[in-house]
């Protein structure tokens, strides 16, 4: 199990308590803080819409980087080395691009509440439930994925046992959430955000000074020719064929999985939405990409530290390449911890205890808010209990986040038991987003798809990324890459998507379309260029406010970035 | 609304933990580096220049936050 082994005890002293508990003391206040501004249900679900950009935009980075990323892209890094960049500048930029351009002045515009509303006003029920509930559902064994993470941080660090540290790690995060809302949820992003990044960039540099820098880590570096350069990143999809495996990051990756993430997962957009004016919208993500750019620097690079500097991951990763399956003592996971571990004295140690901790309360309180808005405005409020007062829902908002953080309680102890299927599921999800863009692009840019078009689309793309990922893990085929390696996700996206537009456009000659007038707003072709465009005066005047400066900007940067790790 | 006059400055925030932070820091890396510290660091005093560093951050959240202050809006919607 994750952690449990005695030798990832990190050496803590009182004054790296001291930092933790002072953290935690803010995170709380915040909360508390928080909680005098809400009012409404719309103040505590979308922050009454009144947030500045550079609050929303650090949450937006914030909110994604949870457990997951955290040791999973430290863990990539380990392994496969630079082709994990891909992750970041072929992957989520891009994406973070599209969504400020394109998508925002739609979500914002229309002002709908969640992604699962935008679904029901363009196709109607069926859609809506389809995603509502898968939405719902994914969140909160995510969370569970987070919680558990927070929790073996906690059992580590204070030798408390496990279940003990989950339910405290959890009430923590119930206690700013419910109390404080989404707002509470995002300025404790932005704070995470700042302790995070105080983490790994010390981590990243004195883990450099220790291997005698860049060059000193290249020399180290045993496999150079995949590890050392970003493509064709032939060992990161496991697609031995260079083309492929270029075609399958750059089409599976980059335009499926990572605009499906980036642009339809309600746990980022609502971090736009929550913006005090349609600029400060479209500049969420674009603003959050700016640091989310930089990040691989100081998140993929510690990992080929940690491989080459910790004697028990390099072991183990000579181990693995000797023999794949071998059962090792640590795994690719451990990286970060194990750098922490071994190279950062007390009081930084505190930071970074914090820093891992801050890591996965954001990602965990991601997961929670956008669970309670989803569950409180899609499902309840649409089909349960309709046309009650405002402060009826708002007390809905608070049981139900209750409610979802006792369910990711439950979600970590299954994590806990079975760490592979919880890894299994996530992909599965990851599998979702993937045909959810496809209806989106189509939905969004030709008026004539029908809402029998909407839901079947989804059903049939997330069925086929299910039959690629039963293919892949069977065994029983073999060429999109090995069942550990990350082509079969590319390659599932992939179909799922090509899936979800044939079954869209063929069911959409056959039945009926919505008429015009009800599609106001949600179609690029019936909404007024007006009401897409964002105000430039006041707080929102400025050359360097404006979104496409903005957006050409980061783009230009990763490329350069790019060219650079090529 | 009453209520957006009462929200708080989240760079305030910012700089009181990181003003914190960067003290504990600095005084761990000038008085308290070990040799134990000097061995898993490589001989760089990591305390201390991070120290330093949050405290600089420390004073441009504070000015940020001071020569921009927080303005509540006074349209009522």
């Amino acid at each position: 199990m994750l952690l449990a082994d005695a030798n990832f005890r990190l050496d803590a002293q009182a004054v790296d308590y001291v930092l933790l508990g002072f953290y935690f003391v803010i995170v709380l206040g915040i909360g508390l803080m928080a909680r005098r501004s809400i009012s409404s249900s719309l103040d505590f679900f979308l922050s009454g819409r009144s947030l500045p950009a550079w609050v929303t935009g650090l949450a937006f980075v914030s909110a994604n980087l949870g457990a997951v990323e955290v040791f999973g892209m430290t863990a990539n890094g380990a392994q496969f080395g630079i082709p994990t960049v891909h992750y970041y500048w072929i992957g989520a930029i891009p994406a973070m691009v599209f969504l400020g351009i394109v998508m925002m002045p739609f979500y914002y515009g229309s002002k709908v509440r969640s992604v699962p509303e935008y679904l029901n006003r363009r196709f109607g029920p069926a859609s809506h439930l389809v995603n509502g509930i898968s939405f719902a559902t994914a969140q909160v064994l995510i969370s569970g994925i987070n919680l558990f993470a927070l929790g073996s941080v906690v059992n580590v660090l204070l030798g408390w046992p496990l279940w003990l540290s989950i339910v405290v790690s959890a009430a923590v995060v119930l206690t700013y959430t419910a109390v404080g809302g989404l707002s509470a949820a995002i300025y404790n992003e932005v704070l995470q955000f700042f302790v995070i990044v105080a983490m790994l960039v010390p981590l990243t540099i004195v883990g450099l000074h220790r291997v005698g820098g860049w060059d000193g880590l290249v020399d180290k570096i045993a496999d150079k020719t995949n590890e050392l350069n970003s493509w064709p990143g032939t060992n990161l999809t496991g697609i031995g064929d260079a083309t492929l495996s270029v075609l399958g990051i750059v089409l599976g990756l980059g335009f499926v999985l990572s605009f499906g993430y980036w642009t339809t997962n309600f746990a980022e957009v609502q971090r736009g939405l929550s913006a005090k004016s349609m600029s400060a919208a479209k500049r969420t993500p674009l603003i959050g990409a700016y640091p989310k750019m930089l990040l691989p620097l100081v998140i993929v690079i510690p990992g080929m530290i940690a491989a080459v500097l910790s004697p028990e991951l390099a072991s183990a990763k000579a181990q693995l390449a000797a023999n794949p399956g071998t059962a090792t003592d640590v795994q690719y996971n451990d990286a970060i911890k194990l750098l922490i571990r071994d190279v950062l004295p007390n009081g930084m140690l505190g930071v970074a205890i914090t820093g891992l901790a801050a890591s996965f309360m954001a990602g965990m309180a991601a997961n929670v808010s956008a669970f309670n808005t989803v569950f409180t405005y899609d499902i309840w409020q649409t089909y349960i209990r309709k046309n009650r007062p405002d402060a009826y829902y708002l007390k809905v908002g608070r049981t139900v986040t209750v409610v979802g953080v006792l369910a990711a309680i439950g979600t970590a102890f299954i994590a806990a038991g079975y760490e592979n299927i919880m890894t299994y599921l996530q992909t599965l999800f990851s599998f979702f987003n993937a045909p959810l863009f496809a209806t989106f692009i189509l939905g969004l840019f030709w008026k004539r798809m029908t809402p029998a078009a909407g839901w079947s689309g989804l059903v049939a793309g997330t069925l086929s990324a299910l039959a690629v990922f039963v293919l892949a893990n069977s065994g029983a085929v073999t060429w999109f890459g090995s069942p550990d390696s990350q082509g079969p996700s590319f390659v599932g996206a992939g179909v799922a998507f090509v899936v979800d537009i044939l079954v869209s456009v063929l069911v959409s000659l056959r039945t009926r379309p919505k008429p015009d007038d009800q599609l106001t707003g949600l179609v690029w072709s019936l909404t007024p260029r007006e009401s897409r465009r964002h105000t430039s005066d006041g707080e929102d005047s400025g050359w360097y406010r404006k979104p496409s400066v903005l957006a050409g900007g980061v783009l230009v940067i990763t490329l350069v970035l790019n060219i650079i790790f090529w | 609304m009453a209520t957006r006059g009462s929200l708080f400055d989240l760079r305030w925030i910012i700089a009181l933990l990181f003003g914190v932070y960067g003290v504990v820091l600095l005084i761990l890396g000038l008085g308290f580096e070990t040799d134990e510290d000097r061995v898993k660091t490589g001989g760089f005093n990591v305390n201390l220049w991070v120290g330093v560093a949050m405290l600089v951050f420390t004073v441009l959240m504070a000015t940020w936050a001071l020569v921009r202050p927080l303005r509540v809006p006074d349209e009522s919607k």
